[in-house]
Formats: C-alpha cells, structure tokens, sequence
C-alpha cells in the first residue's frame, strides 16, 4: 500500500462525507437541538431536584447541568456514531459501499478511512455544543476544553467503530430505526450521563446497577468528565480503549468477504 | 439444455495474456448450487459476453471477480493477480460498471470522478488531467460540473464507463450496464465501449441478459444455472445451436424456447 495512495484516498472519503454534513444542514442543528434541550431543559429543571454531593474529578459542589455536560458531549458523540452508521447502511443500499470496497486499498483502511470521517463531525458537532453551553454559562474549565480533546477523539472513536459493527449486520435502513432503538437509549440511559453510577447503585436493582457498570457508554462519559478536569482516569482510558480496539476488529471481520457478514448474505441476484 | 459448445481451434493464449482468467469457480448458498466450476477467459483488447437468463450466476460471478464475495472453489486471476491473494493488486486492473448507479447523486460528475480517481490511487497532481481524459472521451465535458441527480439514466451510465476507464484498467465488467437504458442509448452505449477498448486495449467482461445487445462481441459465454453450457464466437455458437440468430441459439441452449 503506498502512503501517498492510502493518504489520498482516506483524504477523498472525509472530504466526501463532510461535504455531505455541510449539505444537510438539518444535520447540525438537530445534532445541537437535542443535547441543548436536555441541558437547558431536563438539567435546568432538576437543577433544584438533583444535588450532586462532591465526586471526583470535581472539588466542589457542582450545579446538576455541570454534572450533566460530559454525558450530553457523549450522547452527541453517540448519535453521530450511530448517524455515521446510518450512512454506512445507506451507502450499501445505494451502491456507493460497493464502490468504496472494491478500491485497490486493504479494507482495513478503507473502514478506518471511513471511522475517521465520523470522528471528525463528531468532533465538530461535540464543540459546537460545548460552545453553546459555555453561552449559557455551562463552562468547562479554560484549559479543560483543550485537556478534554484526547478524551473525545478516543470516545467518538469508540462509538464510531460500534456504530461500523452495527452497519455491518443491518441489511435495510427501513430496519435501522428499531436497531437504533434497542442501542442508543439503552446506552444512554444505562450509564453515569444523567446521574452518578453510585446513585444508581443505592436506588435501582443490582441488575440495572450491573449494567450500567459494563455499558462502554459509561466510561466514555467519564473519561470524558476526568480529562475536562485535567485528569486521567484508568479504567474508564482501558474500557474505551479495548471496546474501541475489539469493535473495530469485530467489522472487519463482518466486512471481511472471505469470512464475514456480507460473504454470508442472503443469495446474491444471480 | 443443449450441448456444451466447445471453441474454435485456437491457439490457446499463455496463462500471462489474459487479463481476466477464471477456473473452476464455484459457489453455493445453502443447497442451492449459484456456479459451479465456472471457467472463462478474457484477452487484452477482447470483448467477451457473459449471458444468462435471470438466476444463472452472471452476478455472482462478478461480485467473485470483484472480490466482494468469496468462492467456495477455485480460481480468479485479474491480469495474473489472484483475487484472494492480492486482491488490492488485482482490484487496481479492474475497472467496473456495476448493475446498480453507483454515482454518489449529490456530487457533480466531475467530483464524482475525482473521488474515485483518489480512490484509485492516482497523484492529485495526475488527477485533474486523467478526469479531464475520461470525461472527453465520452463527451461529457459539458456536464462536468452537473450534479448526478440531475442528469438521465443514459447519462450516468456513460459517467460510470468514464470513471471506470479511469487509471487505465486491464479488465473492464460490465454488469448489465444497458439494463435501464432506451434503445437509442444501448445502442450508443454498445458503440462506445467498441470504441474505447480498441482505443485503449482493455479486455472487456459484459454480463447482459439482452442478447442480441453483444451478438457482435469477440466472444460469447452462456451460463445456465451456475454452469457454463456454450462458449466460443457468436457464429460458432449459433452454427452449433441451430437457428438464425443469437437469440435462437440462447433459446435452444437454455431450453428456454416454448
């Protein structure tokens, strides 16, 4: 594979998909409306309901909207995922996937090329929300918003490649909604976006507790919070890293046609 | 079923002339038998047509070829580059038309053709010259800067033979690229691509179920539930096959005549 190859095509594969985001100009704005509505809205109005007593990685008591921030940058990183999975799903009914896997490039690349180009809206779309909060006076710390960036890229990598798993096994878009359904909510509510696992722990079941604590979800919002603090945190850096790791290997093998989901397709029209 | 009609004595081509070399390929799904040691060739500069009924195996054989799906046995060489083994080296020398429009319709046909230019892996500095090349070749100047939502079936399938000659390809499939198109456009379609093979020495593979679309073609291979029951030049085939055309001929071999 020559890098100067390589390098152009991943090039022409964001440049492509950004386009698309810029042409869609819906695209944005909902991406913003809904983590907005939840801020200025559901936080807003548990603001006086919802004490959060001082966790790490804060060192005073924050306002519930505070608490909220990192899990809404995540769930704006997770709708993209899953946006950027949609138009995998799309791609492959309109033919353009096909196109896309029969360039002269190790698919690997070809999927990582595609990965990126999610990552990068993501990013976009996640400090355009952050940027909106902060006018709303729902601020980071100065420096977190520059400390925080690793953290993003590492979450929305994450999110991008389960996303590029899930396109793998949808066959139709007509079937992405109800997938959607049964990943995104789960994901989001099934984690510390909205309230501190140890809440959860004293007012839930053992089982919703469980699943809360093996959700990838919940990891990435915390080490999205930790590194918005100027800190690392381990475990949460662990997690993401390994599912980001281990969901990217698993669609390639169901990209993969020697052996994966779409060599053992339905029967092809002959 | 008629009788497997053998080619002319030719001096066969050495293993490295051919640019497309496919050798006892077979796939199943499930019970069902979709080829079943398929062998055929294609020369520099051939036209090669690949025909069917519905169901024979002509697109399984190509997603095969275009290393989408894997065969279940045998081979496929793309100028001599093993499609399993080298399957980025292989892809490089082929050049596709596919079945459905693969142009992205919210890109103009310039941009659609520098995406894949880039796909292909040509310097951004040969880049502009060689899309400015292929849209030449097929008259589509004018159109460069229309989207491809915007322009007729006939039009986005010749966008689609111009990005598919792009970066010189060895080997050239066609899947049905006529499928949707009038009669005037298959005929024009038909012309250019007679046209540019002998301009650039490509070997071309046509899959259709329109016969008399390729009576004139190098060569014609019939396929027939995932075997392959006729090959040889049109004539032979007819002469073998009884009848006064192509047609007859795919009618009588296939059993498909009332």
């Amino acid at each position: 594979m020559r890098l100067g190859h390589a390098l152009g095509a991943a090039g022409a594969i964001m440049r492509r998909e950004l386009r698309r985001f810029v042409e869609q100009r819906s695209r944005l704005a909902s991406a913003l409306v809904r983590p907005v509505l939840w801020l200025m809205v559901f936080a807003a109005g548990f603001q006086n309901v919802f004490g959060v007593s001082i966790i790490p990685p804060y060192q005073t008591y924050i306002t519930y909207q505070v608490y909220v921030l990192p899990g809404l940058a995540a769930m704006v990183l997770l709708f993209n995922g899953m946006q950027s999975s949609l138009s995998l799903v799309y791609d492959r009914e309109m033919g353009m996937m096909r196109l896309l896997l029969t360039a002269p490039l190790p698919r690997w690349w070809l999927l990582l090329a595609k990965l990126a180009a999610g990552v990068m809206l993501s990013l976009v779309q996640v400090y355009a929300f952050l940027g909106i909060a902060a006018l709303f006076d729902v601020r980071l710390p100065l420096a977190g918003y520059i400390a925080v960036l690793p953290a993003l890229l590492l979450a929305a990598l994450m999110l991008g490649a389960i996303g590029l798993l899930l396109s793998a096994t949808i066959r139709q878009l007509e079937n992405f909604a109800g997938a959607m359904n049964f990943v995104i909510f789960p994901m989001f509510f099934l984690s510390s976006a909205l309230y501190p696992l140890w809440k959860i722990g004293e007012a839930a079941s053992a089982l919703v507790y469980y699943l809360c604590l093996i959700n990838p979800f919940t990891y990435a919002v915390e080490l999205i919070r930790f590194a918005a603090y100027g800190r690392l945190e381990p475990l949460s850096l662990a997690v993401v890293g390994g599912v980001t790791l281990n969901a990217f290997a698993a669609a390639l093998l169901a990209y993969d046609p020697q052996r994966g989901l779409l060599g053992r397709a339905r029967p092809q029209p002959a | 079923m008629g009788e497997i009609v053998s080619w002319p004595h030719r001096t066969p081509a050495r293993e490295g002339e051919m640019v497309l070399k496919v050798a006892g390929v077979s796939r199943h799904y499930g019970g069902r038998r979709a080829l079943d040691g398929v062998d055929l060739a294609v020369g520099p500069g051939e036209v090669v047509a690949l025909l069917g009924p519905n169901g024979a195996g002509k697109t399984t054989l190509f997603r095969i070829i275009e290393a989408l799906i894997p065969a279940d046995g045998g081979t496929v060489a793309v100028a001599g580059l093993d499609v399993v083994q080298q399957p980025a080296r292989a892809l490089a020398a082929l050049g596709i038309v596919f079945q459905e429009t693969t142009l992205d319709l919210d890109l103009t046909v310039a941009e659609n053709l520098h995406y894949y230019a880039a796909l292909r892996g040509l310097p951004r500095r040969g880049r502009a010259a060689a899309v400015q090349q292929a849209l030449a070749r097929l008259g589509l100047e004018d159109r460069a800067a229309s989207r491809a939502r915007e322009l007729s079936g006939g039009l986005r399938r010749r966008v689609e033979l111009a990005r598919a000659l792009i970066g010189a390809p060895a080997l050239l499939l066609l899947d049905e690229p006529s499928d949707a198109l009038d009669p005037a456009s298959r005929i024009a379609l038909r012309a250019e691509i007679d046209r540019l093979r002998r301009l650039t020495g490509c070997g071309v593979l046509w899959a259709t179920h329109l016969v008399e679309e390729v009576s004139n073609a190098d060569r014609v291979v019939i396929l027939d539930r995932g075997r392959v029951i006729a090959a040889g030049p049109p004539a032979a085939i007819i002469a073998a096959a009884g009848g006064a055309s192509l047609t007859d001929a795919f009618l009588a071999l296939t059993g498909k005549r009332g």
